[in-house]
């Protein structure tokens, strides 16, 4: 009788349920823990012509990994597009939200279309238009610099200025989302507050430091985590713009990690390279946990 | 777009299914009738290649060569991706390093038996020094589409004001000849040895006698002796600032070549059209080529890297038959001539050499001479891998941060790492 | 109070400028004759229009063929993922099953690991499955996701329960339940995830460029990313290849805009 009932109450979410979660656990989950287990193997080209060339190896990947010049380079570089381009972008998103919330903007709606186009664009098509805009001799940037007398550099050709130029191009490319996201928070700040500010005669500033950005922590710390994850995941930039270079200035991990995997199928390694990175965004997201829960209780 | 109902999106659904069919089942329609050889090249190679096509396609009719271009930066991952993905195209083009790598991978069709019955290519018509780099273990497993060495570009007015009429012979020479000019304040540097390059330092080695790898190549031997009286040369070069450090100072290398930055650099035959179509018409009689200089001047000239592009058919391939015919095609000497007109890379064909003239002509000239004497690097799978280990620890070497003893012992360490699997394998067999 | 108003839209235009200058520069470099766009000082306009680089691309470089597959690609994810999402979310809405909670949780856990983690194996699977070459390399990964279940089920949660009793007491099936009432309801929702599915596919370029080794199978990404590695030198035909590729993009948004930015305003939107 129970199986029955059971059966019942199971049988219609299962069938709609099923072509999601089954393509979920074939495509995703299996993946997942093939990758984890590839991870202690030597798995390589060679392991493709025949697997019994693969051996398990234990924590070989990670230890070699941990003692990788080329690893800590990379995530050197990560972590320097990390906590340069992401403070740099909520700086600016910020800073556009404020502005295109005031009260005295004319063509709201039409500055934030501008200023969010370039996140729809394509990142592959945008990195090669940078990939000239940052041209030594032609490109705009230098061009401009000249304009107020400052000398160019090689951008994308100099070790030192290969990714503050991947900074730059990352920041006007998605700055406009967290943008929008930072809108809405303003928007949701209740004007009460500010008018009661007035009264007390707040200035400009004073409202901005003790009532708007207080009341933007949540968001902001919503808006760095998710923008902090996406910038680990530096990929495109460099392959287009730089392939890693001058000197893997900007190698990212995901680049290296693509490298392994699919320049020289050196798959174990870079199995091991890809949980590194999970841990990395996973620690990320235990912060972010815990400082919401934080903020959502005071 | 309002008014999305259900049914439309299964419409738009069903639709972009059926175009997608179209799209497969057209491919596959035309192609039962012809025969269709998958061909990958790279780069400008790729581009030019296709001016053949027309002439083989008219003499075979009912084969269609379909070129796919990749950029060199991408070849090797796509190549081992479509290995790994079972996607081989049926002929490619495989730079004469890179041979090893498939041969390992059992991915290459063994070319001896078309060789014997072949009127066409036979091993006289190629420089034998390159010829070699396509055999691994006695086997022939690629045909030299062009070639490859390395040679001495130099500005030869400027050495003729030193007093020097003739190319150096010697590193020594060399050496001297960079002093001699920024003394004299003709150049800020003497030598231009760009830091992303490993290949000077292997060529010292080598000259030096050092076999790169040893015990059937399962280790490195970069921390031997030869090889680092190989490298002092190269550090020399550094430490008495005849060779730019910094990648930026040379920014553009024929601006910095026309503009006195330096006088000697060691390049490919890629650079010849190069330096002919930057460099201004009035410095076009101030610079020449030259074979590179030895240890001693007996030995001149000194050895070189054997490199170019062969053509291999791939063991997967279902046309292999037809794919020898095209590589016959490319081979003729005729063909190799026009190609070499079109793209500039020197001819495999020695006979193309001889119609063409070029092993007396002024640039080529010296290539001729020197890929009479070149070897090729280590044929192992993992020489790709290793020559960029050793790029990262040259950096090393010559921004002084270790001695070359120590970089080139924690280089073998990382070299001895790569290789393991490969002592692994040959102590299974 | 006027001094103010005219720095704030100055400071707006100046702003404006800066994020578009790259996309005009894009267009009108497209339309510069061969060389023109390498000089200095750098050229803003052509100075005649020419349309040889767009011809190239459409003539000799296959560009037609990149951008049907891109199309195609993007349709087919977009469509089915809707489908195949809705479904579940629906499920996870509505129904009342044991295990519903856990299992959701474990589901949103799961968005934490990034998807490179999965790619050699998944390459390796559809290797297996002779799917590499394949559209069906591209679309069967990209069916499902987990985020869009989860936007769904958000949206479809807030639906009253009543409408569904209701049609259950005058015999309504489940199915019809979901196909004649709760899919028309939760249209807003549906173009909002449609639009960025759509987008996230267009836009998409690791897993293509690992999949797709096949010229004759490349998105338009993977066929900029090879072109700028061949042709770097030939900038205006790169720009008008940059054109094609974005276009698309910015029409589909300019045209359903509305859908995207209130995607991002229900919050916890992860591209």
């Amino acid at each position: 009788m129970k199986g029955k009932r059971l059966f019942k109450v199971w049988m219609s979410p299962a069938l709609f349920l099923a072509p999601a979660l089954l393509l979920i656990a074939v495509f995703f989950f299996i993946p997942v823990v093939v990758s984890f287990l590839m991870s202690f193997t030597d798995f390589d080209i060679y392991s493709l012509a025949d697997s019994s060339n693969a051996r398990f190896v234990g924590l070989e990947n990670y230890k070699n990994l941990l003692s990788d010049p080329l690893f800590w380079k990379a995530m050197h570089n990560t972590l320097y597009f990390v906590f340069i381009g992401v403070p740099l972008s909520l700086f600016v998103s910020l800073g556009t939200a404020l502005l295109l919330n005031s009260k005295l903007i004319r063509f709201m709606s039409l500055f934030r279309l501008a200023y969010f186009l370039p996140v729809v664009t394509t990142l592959v098509a945008v990195a090669v238009v940078w990939r000239y805009i940052y041209h030594p001799s032609f490109g705009l940037v230098n061009y401009l610099l000249s304009l107020i007398g400052v000398s160019g550099v090689d951008w994308l050709g100099n070790p030192n200025w290969a990714m503050p130029a991947l900074i730059l191009m990352a920041v006007w490319k998605n700055f406009g989302y967290n943008m929008i996201i930072f809108i809405a928070g303003l928007q949701n700040i209740p004007p009460e507050l500010y008018e009661s500010a007035q009264i007390d005669g707040a200035g400009r500033w004073q409202e901005l430091l003790h009532i708007t950005i207080p009341m933007l922590m949540p968001t902001t710390i919503f808006v760095s985590i998710i923008t902090i994850i996406g910038y680990f995941q530096l990929f495109a930039e460099p392959y287009v713009m730089t392939q890693g270079g001058p000197m893997n200035a900007t190698l990212s991990i995901v680049l290296l990690m693509y490298q392994e995997g699919f320049r020289w199928w050196r798959m174990g390694y870079s199995a091991a390279l890809a949980f590194v990175l999970f841990l990395i965004l996973f620690a990320a997201t235990l912060i972010q946990l815990h400082l919401q829960k934080r903020f959502s209780t005071v | 777009m309002r008014n999305i109902h259900p049914w439309k999106l299964v419409c738009t659904l069903v639709l972009s299914f059926i175009l997608m069919q179209m799209s497969t089942s057209c491919r596959k329609s035309s192609s039962t009738k012809v025969i269709t050889l998958d061909f990958w090249a790279f780069g400008a190679e790729g581009d030019n290649v296709r001016k053949f096509v027309t002439g083989f396609e008219a003499e075979n009719p009912g084969v269609r060569v379909l070129v796919q271009n990749i950029p060199w930066t991408a070849a090797h991952e796509k190549l081992l991706t479509a290995y790994a993905g079972n996607s081989m195209p049926d002929i490619c083009q495989l730079g004469n390093t890179w041979i090893p790598e498939f041969v390992a991978l059992n991915a290459l069709e063994g070319l001896d038996r078309s060789i014997d019955s072949s009127n066409m290519i036979s091993s006289e018509s190629y420089f034998p020094g390159i010829w070699e780099t396509n055999r691994i273990e006695g086997n022939l497993y690629g045909i030299p589409w062009y070639v490859d060495t390395r040679v001495l570009f130099y500005r030869s007015d400027l050495l003729r004001k030193i007093g020097w009429d003739s190319p150096p012979e010697t590193w020594e020479q060399m050496l001297e000849i960079s002093k001699r000019l920024i003394e004299s304040g003709y150049t800020k540097y003497g030598v231009f040895l760009p830091l992303n390059e490993w290949v000077v330092p292997t060529v010292l080695g080598m000259q030096q006698g050092s076999a790169i790898l040893k015990d059937d190549a399962c280790y490195g031997a970069f921390s031997d002796e030869s090889f680092l009286r190989g490298l002092e040369i190269y550090q020399h070069f550094f430490q008495d600032g005849l060779a730019p450090k910094g990648m930026t100072e040379v920014n553009n290398v024929y601006q910095g070549f026309q503009e006195n930055t330096f006088a000697l650099y060691i390049s490919g035959p890629w650079n010849i059209g190069e330096m002919m179509s930057r460099l201004p018409a009035q410095m076009q009689d101030a610079w020449d080529t030259a074979p590179l200089p030895a240890l001693r001047s007996e030995d001149y000239p000194g050895l070189s890297l054997a490199g170019g592009s062969s053509l291999v058919i791939f063991r997967s391939s279902q046309h292999k038959d037809l794919s020898w015919r095209w590589i016959e095609y490319l081979s003729r000497p005729d063909v190799q001539s026009e190609f070499y007109s079109q793209t500039g890379d020197l001819p495999a064909r020695l006979e193309s050499w001889a119609a063409l003239g070029l092993s007396e002509k002024k640039p080529t000239a010296a290539f001729y001479h020197q890929l009479e004497s070149v070897k090729n690097t280590p044929q192992v799978p993992e020489w790709e891998q290793i020559a960029m280990k050793l790029q990262q620890y040259l950096e090393y070497v010559v921004f002084e941060k270790w001695t070359s003893e120590k970089a080139m012992e924690l280089l073998d360490q990382d070299v001895n790492k790569i290789l393991e699997k490969r002592r692994w394998l040959k102590s299974r067999d | 109070m006027k001094a103010n108003k005219v720095l704030i839209n100055t400071l707006a235009i100046a702003i404006t400028f800066m994020t578009l200058v790259p996309f005009v520069w894009m267009v009108s470099a497209s339309f510069m004759h061969q060389g023109e766009a390498n000089q200095f000082p750098p050229r803003l306009f052509p100075e005649t229009f020419s349309l040889e680089h767009y011809l190239r691309l459409f003539i000799s470089m296959n560009i037609v063929r990149y951008f049907l597959n891109s199309v195609l690609l993007s349709a087919s994810i977009t469509g089915l993922s809707l489908l195949v999402n809705s479904m579940a979310g629906f499920a996870f809405a509505k129904f009342h099953f044991p295990g519903k909670e856990s299992l959701f949780k474990l589901l949103l856990a799961a968005m934490i690991i990034p998807a490179q983690v999965t790619m050699l194996p998944l390459f390796l699977m559809m290797n297996q499955l002779g799917l590499i070459n394949s559209y069906f390399g591209v679309i069967i990964p990209g069916m499902a996701s987990i985020f869009g279940i989860f936007l769904i089920r958000q949206y479809i949660s807030s639906l009253p329960d009543s409408l569904i009793e209701a049609a259950r007491l005058d015999g309504a099936t489940d199915f019809q339940i979901y196909w004649r009432i709760v899919l028309p309801l939760a249209k807003p929702i549906l173009v909002t995830l449609g639009l960025f599915t759509f987008m996230g596919t267009w836009n998409d370029f690791m897993w293509p460029l690992i999949i797709m080794t096949r010229e004759s199978m490349y998105t338009l990404p993977v066929a900029m990313a090879n072109l700028s590695g061949e042709h770097s030198q030939d900038t205006e035909l790169m720009m008008a290849g940059a054109v094609i590729t974005v276009l698309p993009v910015i029409i589909v948004f300019l045209a359903l805009q509305r859908f995207y930015i209130e995607g991002i305003m229900l919050g916890s939107v992860k591209e």
